[in-house]
């Protein structure tokens, strides 16, 4: 059961195999096992999974039940969900109960989904290896000395542990597509503006998109479908219909189910950089799409080696303003003892935020300081223009964009803690796609000579999250990386 | 160097409070007076995780205010972040807009001064900006702390920005009753200065005659009345008048005005200005307003004072005088135009009268708006209809005016009936009492035969009395001619 597809729960529980009660229990029974060890979890909330389950029994009961009803879940703690502990895992917010839901935290207890708890992550979003949590390190599942990726670490460790079927994240520079390579799970983030950010803690606002964790393209369509829709909170949000995902990937596999798929490769994604053994495995899935019926084009991104640049302006420039109002008066953190306001402020912010925090939000002070501005944050956005310019262009070839997801496999734990430079690198692959606004997905697609999994990205243009999802699903049709469990879940 | 050698620069910041009933950016009530941090939802405390979404009312006013002045309504404007740190300033950044406002440019014309030295001129706006107030910091009734009430925080304001085109602290006020008559006008503002509704800054800087460059500036912060206004342009100025004579300079500084002492003090020097790190808030998308929504706006406007001045003028034959009082607030204007549509238009110029005579003196006297004056337009208008057909004198009059506040009858003819006002016509009742008064007063008769005039005023006052001011006063005076033999 803890390796079934939501197609096989939702198959059971509507012929009462298993009740919603019964399947919550156990995962909050392997959470209870193994999350000392894995410390994917910062809250776990068995009270109101059962609580929720017991509601979702009641309406599969009634014949009331829609794809998730009576479907564990997880969220990343940077989801504001009403009367638990939402830390953004930071010390800062460790006493933060929200008074009210997120709004994809409200559509998925509207559809019935059951919430484990609250997934570790890098203290507000930012991080690619998990390690900057003041709730401290996620383990891979598939090597509990390396890091899960980040910043969603968290909820790509519990999916892929299966401490739940699936959980949400949020991805800004590849906060969901780069976890999900390194614990072998999918991943998608979708168009900016489709999942609304109302209640997702923000750390970069023009690039945060919510996005989904799943063992297949097929779990992730079915979480995707269910969050997304327009959000008049959310000034940002699109207004368009929501969109089916599962539905889309009904069509029956055919011999060549992708004939005619044109998948552009990137020249600058494959030049240098990738590791043999990450080169190796998104080297066989593209001749795996080709027996598909894909055919393979290359195409050029010329500006998205300056991606990182742009993105190490903009995303501290944006959260440096956002995570001013942690400043201790209303709520969160405040030191024990100050003598005026700006030492209370002072204090409360040097002792609430960890490193990475701090890093990120002087880096974004300066880049908006007066006489600083254009030469960064206006040159920044210049770029940011210039790259989603190539992304235009280059789709113009092709129908996806297809790449490594991350240059490596996942990295040992404290390996890169010295060098923050060297970790922002790391997600050359990715930020480009935020700065573009596109949608991106990352699926398993084979492992190194160590054994961790090897992510491969596919990029589209706006609004493909249908064809991505599909396209995925047609190859995980044919092969079985995305069924690889680590040990801990066999 | 006298006085007189100098020049004043004045410039004003408005912050106007835009009359929704929700803030700018959230759906809480902007209703003043409330319990503190009553009026305040999760976007207004900053939560986190939660988001503005622009309150389409306020984005109107701002049309309407720019419309109403002639400017440059931005097809697309931007808002940005203002970032700092204040305990009532919970997100530490206020949601503003900086390089491209929604308002640019457009000019209001005054008139400074009175009688035979009053003038026109026309400030020119540089801009009028979209905005999110603060919230209050409560020093008192906390012993050692500070107490905050957000429930201000997120109203929407419009701040005004003029040209510095003030010469005067007179000038300066002009404009800015003004801009405040207009804001009301347009009814984007309920203008309350009392409740911060309607607050000025003022740039005030001094420079010699006939310099072409600015001197430096100091800005006055937070002025909520015109007195106070005033005040404290006339202290900054001769303070920095003095200042310089004395051999100082002047450094750019923000300044507040304490009232009690009728003097301004440094708040803090440019050095301690703050660095707002301004950018486009990524929360928010572009405002774009359409030639279609300013139609819409446009065709909701209601005349605008300097239409309605001219139309005063040109239609009804007012003085540019009576014109310009008249229209000064939307509430006279009310009043007036409501008056006339009683009276006809024939009586407007007694109805002008009356408006900016008799009732403004008695509601200033009791302290109340026109809005709320005990005499109604149609009481108003039925009484000069009464003088100007002569069923009683402008006397008379006045006292059915009283009477009419008092509440003493429902219309102008009930009160003269009832009190027996009606003016007296008939000749033979007046020769009577001509002959009487003659009788009675042989010294003023023989006194007017010497050839002193005053004493024809006397008999004439006297009839007036004899009649309780009820005669025809013209025929009062032709008869007691005709009877003297003059």
């Amino acid at each position: 059961m803890i390796n079934a597809s939501l197609v096989e729960l939702r198959r059971a529980l509507d012929a009462r195999q298993v009740s919603s009660v019964e399947l919550a229990t156990l995962f909050l029974d392997r959470i209870a096992a193994l999350n000392p060890q894995l410390n994917a979890f910062i809250t776990v909330d068995r009270d109101g999974a059962l609580t929720a389950a017991r509601a979702a029994d009641a309406r599969i009961a009634a014949g009331d039940a829609g794809p998730l009803t009576g479907i564990p879940l997880a969220h990343k703690d940077v989801f504001c969900t009403e009367g638990v502990l939402t830390t953004c895992a930071s010390k800062m917010l460790s006493n933060f109960v929200s008074p009210y839901d997120a709004h994809v935290v409200s559509l998925l207890k509207a559809a019935g989904a059951v919430s484990l708890g609250k997934t570790n992550m890098d203290e507000f979003a930012m991080g690619s290896s998990n390690e900057n949590s003041f709730y401290g390190p996620v383990k891979n599942p598939w090597d509990a000395t390396r890091v899960p990726g980040g910043s969603s670490g968290g909820s790509a460790a519990a999916v892929a542990a299966r401490l739940a079927p699936i959980a949400t994240g949020t991805d800004t520079g590849g906060s969901v597509r780069q976890p999900a390579s390194f614990c072998g799970i999918t991943g998608i983030k979708p168009t900016y503006g489709l999942v609304s950010r109302y209640g997702m803690i923000a750390y970069a606002s023009s690039l945060d998109q919510g996005g989904a964790f799943g063992a297949s393209a097929e779990d992730c369509a079915l979480l995707l479908s269910a969050m997304t829709g327009f959000d008049e909170r959310d000034s940002t949000s699109l207004e368009r219909p929501v969109e089916d995902y599962a539905a889309a990937l009904a069509a029956p596999a055919a011999g060549r189910p992708l004939e005619g798929l044109r998948i552009g490769l990137p020249r600058e994604f494959f030049a240098e950089g990738m590791a043999d053994g990450v080169r190796t495995a998104v080297e066989a899935a593209l001749a795996q799409y080709r027996a598909l019926g894909a055919t393979t084009v290359e195409v050029s991104l010329p500006n998205a080696k300056l991606a990182i640049p742009a993105y190490y302006v903009i995303a501290p420039a944006e959260c440096s303003s956002n995570l001013s109002r942690f400043d201790g008066v209303r709520y969160g953190h405040r030191a024990g003892e100050y003598t005026d306001l700006p030492d209370m402020y002072g204090k409360s912010r040097a002792e609430g935020f960890g490193a990475e925090v701090k890093r990120r939000i002087l880096v974004g002070t300066y880049v908006l300081s007066h006489g600083y501005y254009d030469a960064y944050y206006l040159q920044a956005q210049r770029l940011r223009r210039l790259i989603a310019e190539d992304f235009k262009a280059a789709l113009a070839q092709c129908d996806v964009i297809a790449g490594p997801t991350v240059p490596n496999t996942a990295w040992a734990l404290g390996e890169m803690a010295d060098d923050p430079v060297q970790m922002y690198l790391s997600d050359i692959y990715t930020i480009a796609v935020n700065l573009a606004g596109l949608p991106g997905l990352s699926h398993p697609c084979g492992f190194d000579a160590q054994g961790l999994p090897v992510g491969l990205q596919l990029v589209g243009d706006y609004f493909s999250e249908a064809r991505l999802l599909a396209t995925t699903h047609r190859f995980q049709q044919a092969t079985d990386w995305h069924q690889r469990r680590p040990a801990c879940a066999r | 160097m006298s006085r007189t050698d100098w020049e004043v620069v004045i410039g004003l910041e408005v912050h106007a409070q835009l009359n929704t009933a929700s803030k700018i950016f959230s759906g809480a009530s902007t209703a003043f007076g409330a319990e503190p941090n009553r009026q305040t939802s999760a976007v207004d405390i900053a939560l986190p995780g939660v988001l503005p979404v622009l309150n389409r009312g306020a984005v109107e006013r701002a049309i309407r205010f720019g419309l109403a002045i002639g400017a440059h309504v931005a097809p697309t404007s931007v808002f940005a972040r203002k970032n700092y740190f204040y305990p009532d300033l919970p997100k530490g950044y206020q949601i503003s807009q900086f390089e491209l406002p929604v308002v640019q440019g457009g000019e209001i014309t005054i008139r400074v001064g009175e009688g035979d030295k009053a003038y026109e001129k026309t400030v020119r706006l540089t801009r009028a900006h979209l905005e999110e107030d603060a919230g209050k910091s409560l020093h008192e009734d906390f012993h050692g702390m500070t107490g905050i009430d957000l429930n201000r925080a997120g109203t929407p304001l419009l701040e005004i920005v003029s040209e510095p085109d003030m010469r005067s602290s007179a000038e300066a006020v002009a404009y800015a009753r003004a801009l405040h008559a207009l804001v009301r006008w347009i009814d984007i503002c309920d203008g309350n200065m009392q409740e911060g509704s309607f607050r000025c800054d003022a740039n005030v800087s001094v420079r010699h005659k006939g310099a072409t460059a600015f001197g430096t500036r100091r800005e006055i912060k937070n002025l909520n009345s015109f007195r106070f206004l005033q005040q404290a342009i006339d202290y900054e100025v001769q303070w920095q008048i003095a200042t310089i004579e004395d051999g100082g300079r002047i450094q750019q500084a923000t300044v507040l005005f304490d009232p009690d002492s009728g003097e301004t003090r440094m708040m803090r020097s440019k050095e301690d200005a703050h660095d707002y790190r301004y950018f486009p808030d990524p929360d928010l998308l572009p405002l774009m307003i359409s030639d279609e929504w300013k139609a819409r706006v446009q065709a909701d406007m209601p005349e605008l004072p300097g239409a309605m001045k001219a139309r005063f003028m040109d239609e009804w034959g007012l003085s540019a005088y009576d014109a310009t009082t008249l229209t000064a607030s939307k509430e006279v204007a009310d009043f007036y135009q409501a008056t006339v549509s009683f009276s006809g238009a024939g009586l407007a110029k007694p109805c002008a009268n009356w408006v900016m005579g008799d009732l403004a003196a008695r509601l200033n006297k009791a302290e109340l708006d026109v809005s709320a004056s005990p005499v109604s337009p149609a009481q108003l208008a039925g009484l000069v209809a009464r003088i100007a057909d002569n069923t009683i004198s402008n006397a008379i009059g006045k006292k059915v005016f009283e009477a009419l506040w008092n509440g003493e009858g429902a219309t102008a003819d009930e009160i003269i009936d009832r009190q027996g006002l009606k003016q007296v016509t008939d000749s033979g009742a007046i020769e009577a009492i001509i002959d009487e008064v003659l009788a009675a007063n042989a010294k003023s008769v023989e006194e007017f035969r010497a050839g002193k005039e005053k004493a024809f005023n006397a008999l004439v006052g006297q009839a007036m009395k004899a009649s309780k001011g009820k005669a025809n006063p013209a025929q009062v005076n032709e008869v007691l001619r005709k009877k003297l033999g003059g």
